[in-house]
């Protein structure tokens, strides 16, 4: 095999949706109309083929390629996995949304296909280049996605002020950046790792909060977080499907990955930060959700939290630590699938609804759907034996193991604040006087919440292949 | 069974129910019926292999029996079940009681009956569950996992502040066990593994015993409940409905109970004897202060759940002398305590049905219309009084008897809870049952029914059996109690040698 097969051979799916976005484009402008038409059919068949390279080629042999700017390893393919399940699993239940709401434009479909390709060329990326090249493909087509309902002024409010933020993120990232090449003399990551040594000097830790800046923004953790609950309220709720799940697996995986292959040599710097971040993190996230009526919103800070709770595996820097996190995210992903499949199918008389009392009494008009939420908010609230548990209890075990006994105490006692707003969820939908009952949701939103409520209920009956997959995915990055 | 051993079935048996309950359409009247008759036989198909394992059990044996191990999560935690003497006569207890919980709320509950049903055998699950696992994750796993059941149970078919007493229930449960969850990962980052035969023959450092031994205690306490962390109980217990409360006194607080023998003994010999005078302190407090505020109840279920509390006094303070008759006087309390305090709260349940009040001050006389059930309340007052005869003395003098070793004037204290208790009980009996019958409302009252007596007959039976006979749970916890102390006597000489060698 020559050079230039191998390497499209270790960034297939990233080439598969590189060529499909662009013919996707032409289908497009060619059909000459607005509406969706078969778009997100392609898109998401688009989508199926690249997952299933991910699949194929996680059998090989983990390589760097492209001037060793871009590696394929198996930890890449695990969350590469996700990223494109979310991205997938999104398109499939938002197209009815977006009918309804008038928004159906077939670019949607087309920027999600190239957010997606972003992600995945920075869960890939081995080195700054390739790392910024992902992110911004990644967040310039989520900029627009996000105002995508443009006469909403809600929704372009959302958009101007990610992309404003979001900016001044990237400028910071970019800023970091220089400053490790600077020191480093190189931009890829096994190099920096090289050049720093065991002795970081003062003008690296710069350029490693400066990058961990822009990253967290990303991850949208304290004290970067401030754009998540505006954004997830008004951008339309498929869209917030979309944010709450794809992106956040790039951006957790790139900065395991950073933290990991170039900056072994500063732990105790990273260490402070990441530990900050994920105690910051998971505070805000469970006593600032305490006070929402929104369900959109509520998500958004309990997303937060969440972000503080993988952090915690991070935080940990063993492999134990990657484990967990690589865990936590599958798992939750499933969790914020089926959540948003619930919100996005809350309508009333065909209105779209997001108050959290609209869904009071749900047991008795739709018993199916107030079941399968009610076990994805015990699961989100981490109770055994619900998957959420596990989640929790994997990288917990990572942080104790690595004696961040104090992270760990408060962090799992935070845990026991979230459960209180996850519960008024459940307490609203069994225990209140039912409010108008919901419209019937669609099929594929019926089923992702089903399968994701069961795939959650039942996690602990046969647990071992996501383990085992977690376990070789973080051995990757050691 | 497809490699599962008889504790899996027993374990998972309830589920099968559950979905079949499922599988029934629940809104006609004949279609709720066939849901309390599905439950109703799955619990006793599980109480009737209960007995048959209670059979094959060999008592005299301090190792765990019915052994099964499978591995799980790939590498670490595994699935492992078995009982030992002290486990095995609460998963007898558990399926005992739960058909009594399905047939009291027959009539009772006509709102939301499938939810209800499926609800209790997911619970029947958890709690048998705990006393089975022998992997402290799965412990875990199934001790947290039955507050879901219960939150519901209390949240829909409760009481008026039924929500505020569910959160606090959930809330005050699960903040003391994400304590216990992260001193469970302490042990298994020092040991690397999750089993609890190994980590039974585990010796802590002592140093870090300490802060173990508080963790599990902040959750073990709150289940209990100790003084002062019991406040969720009273609430819990007005607010749910008559079999939420008979599974909550007769098997939830007992979790608490069976963990300090599980866990804080065996595994914290130091810490546990380094606590022992706090728990004392904790116990006689319960007991005496808890009795006290019994006195004024006027709520008859509040009455009961104070009463329970020191009841769990007298258990706490029996483990903690870590004798043989204290402790076993201890497991003896607990199980005998599922059984009156069930009952009671089962008799509570079949005035309140007629009634709809449980007001101290809205009865009085009804001996004149209900003499059976003066009878049997009777006879479950005087069991929960410690009457010599019924099987409350048994419990709370042999644990008497062994503090009384161990320290003296914590047996005097609790001893006065004794004569608190007789006062509190024979009050309650007196204004509820005794007087002139003069409310008009009451005049119309109906003795027990048949099916009323069909449920509280058995319980009259065994407490009065084993306050007579009290050998067969005895003897089941002998030898794995003897094992207990023998072991924590051993931990405690070989601390106190490496002490003074080392001064």
């Amino acid at each position: 095999m020559n050079s230039l097969s191998l390497e499209i051979a270790h960034a297939l799916p990233e080439t598969i949706l590189a060529v499909g976005a662009i013919l996707l484009v032409l289908i497009g402008a060619f059909r000459g109309k607005e509406s969706d038409g078969p778009m997100t059919e392609l898109a998401v068949a688009l989508l199926g083929a690249a997952l299933v390279a991910v699949i194929l080629g996680s059998a090989r042999e983990a390589g760097a390629v492209f001037n060793d700017s871009f590696i394929d390893d198996s930890f890449g393919d695990f969350m590469k996995g996700l990223a494109l399940i979310g991205s997938i699993v999104t398109l499939l239940m938002s197209g009815d949304f977006l009918r309804r709401s008038g928004v159906d434009k077939f670019e949607f479909p087309i920027l999600v296909v190239l957010a997606t390709l972003g992600m995945l060329v920075l869960i890939s990326a081995n080195g700054l280049i390739a790392l910024y090249l992902g992110l911004e493909l990644m967040s310039l087509a989520l900029y627009v996605v996000a105002a995508l309902s443009r006469d909403d002024a809600r929704a372009s409010e959302a958009g101007l002020k990610y992309f404003v933020l979001g900016a001044l993120s990237s400028g910071m990232l970019l800023y970091g950046a220089s400053l490790l090449y600077g020191f480093a003399g190189t931009v890829s990551f096994g190099g920096i790792a090289a050049a720093i040594g065991g002795h970081p000097s003062t003008g690296v830790i710069f350029g490693l909060v400066f990058l961990f800046a822009g990253l967290a923004f990303k991850m949208s953790v304290v004290p970067f977080h401030m754009w998540t609950p505006d954004v997830y309220e008004g951008a339309p709720t498929p869209v917030t499907a979309f944010f709450a799940s794809a992106p956040k697996m790039a951006a957790v995986a790139i900065s395991t990955r950073v933290i990991m292959t170039a900056f072994p040599g500063a732990v105790s710097q990273w260490q402070q930060i990441i530990v900050f971040m994920a105690l910051a993190s998971m505070a805000l996230g469970s006593f600032a959700a305490i006070g929402q009526t929104n369900i959109k919103r509520l998500m958004a800070y309990s997303s937060i939290g969440h972000m503080g709770f993988a952090l915690v595996g991070l935080a940990a820097g063993t492999e134990a630590g990657v484990k967990g996190v690589a865990l936590y995210m599958a798992i939750y992903l499933v969790m914020t699938l089926g959540t948003f499949a619930a919100i996005l199918s809350m309508r009333v008389n065909g209105k779209a609804v997001e108050q959290i009392s609209d869904l009071a009494g749900l047991s008795r008009t739709n018993a199916p759907m107030a079941f399968f939420l009610s076990m994805l908010m015990f699961s989100l609230a981490g109770v055994p034996p619900l998957a959420g548990f596990f989640a929790k209890f994997y990288v917990f075990m990572a942080a104790v193991d690595a004696q961040l006994y104090w992270l760990a105490v408060i962090g799992i006692l935070t845990s026991a604040v979230a459960a209180f707003y996850y519960l008024r969820v459940v307490k609203i939908i069994y225990f209140d006087e039912p409010a108008p009952a919901l419209d019937r949701p669609s099929g594929t939103q019926r089923a992702v919440l089903t399968l994701a409520s069961l795939a959650m209920l039942l996690f602990w009956v046969y647990p071992a292949p996501l383990v085992e997959a977690a376990t070789a995915a973080a051995h990757s990055l050691f | 069974m497809f490699g599962f051993g008889i504790l899996s079935g027993l374990t998972f048996l309830p589920l099968v129910g559950a979905a079949l309950i499922l599988l029934v359409p629940g809104e006609t009247e004949s279609g709720k019926n066939n849901i309390r008759w599905i439950a109703l036989w799955t619990t006793i198909v599980i109480f009737a292999l209960s007995l048959y394992a209670w059979g094959k059990f060999v008592p005299g044996v301090a190792d765990f029996q019915f052994l099964e191990e499978r591995s799980w999560f790939g590498s670490g935690l595994s699935y492992k079940l078995g009982v030992d003497g002290i486990a095995f006569p609460f998963v007898v207890l558990t399926a005992f009681l739960m058909p009594f919980c399905i047939a009291a709320s027959w009539n009772s509950i006509d709102n939301r009956v499938k939810e209800y049903m499926i609800a209790f055998l997911v619970l029947e699950t958890m709690m048998i569950g705990v006393f089975c696992a022998l992997d402290i994750v799965l412990f875990y796993l199934f001790f947290e996992g039955g507050l879901i059941p219960m939150f519901i149970i209390i949240g829909v078919w409760g009481g008026k502040r039924r929500i505020y007493a569910s959160f606090k229930f959930f809330l005050y449960t699960l903040a003391g066990s994400l304590l216990m969850l992260i001193a469970i990962l302490a042990m298994y980052a020092q040991t690397h593994t999750t089993d609890i035969t190994t980590l039974l023959h585990t010796k802590f450092d002592p140093g870090l015993q300490k802060y173990l031994w508080l963790a599990f205690f902040a959750s073990f306490a709150v289940k209990m409940p100790m003084w002062p962390v019991h406040t969720w109980l009273p609430d819990a217990h007005v607010e749910a409905p008559t079999a939420g409360s008979v599974i909550l006194a007769g098997i939830l607080l007992k979790m608490g109970g069976y963990g300090f023998i599980r866990f804080s003994l065996p595994m914290f010999p130091d810490a546990s004897h380094y606590f022992a005078p706090l728990v004392f302190a904790m116990s006689i407090i319960a007991i005496i202060y808890t009795s006290l505020v019994a006195l004024v109840q006027e709520d008859i279920k509040k009455l009961i759940a104070y009463s329970s509390v020191a009841h769990m006094g007298f258990v706490t303070m029996g483990l903690f002398a870590m004798n043989q008759q204290a402790v076993q006087g201890a497991v003896f309390q607990m199980v005998s305590h599922g059984l009156v305090s069930g009952a009671l709260f089962l008799c509570v349940g079949v005035i309140y049905d007629r009634m709809h009040t449980r007001e101290i001050a809205a009865y009085g006389g009804i001996v004149e219309r209900m003499p059976i059930y003066a009878v049997a309340f009777m006879i479950f007052t005087m069991a929960n009084v410690g009457l010599p005869g019924t099987s409350g003395f048994v419990g709370e003098f042999l644990s008497l008897l062994g503090v009384f070793q161990a320290n003296s004037w914590v047996a005097f204290f609790a001893t006065t809870g004794v004569i608190l208790s007789a006062a509190y009980a024979l009050f309650l009996y007196r204004r509820v049952v005794f007087g002139k019958l003069e409310k008009p409302n009451l005049k119309s009252l109906t003795d027990l029914s048949p099916r009323e007596i069909a449920i509280l007959a058995p319980l009259v039976v065994l407490t009065i059996y084993y306050g007579v006979n009290p050998g067969p749970i005895l003897d089941a916890c002998s030898v794995s109690v003897a094992e207990l102390i023998k072991g924590y006597d051993s931990a405690l000489a070989l601390t106190k040698t490496a002490a003074l060698t080392l001064h």
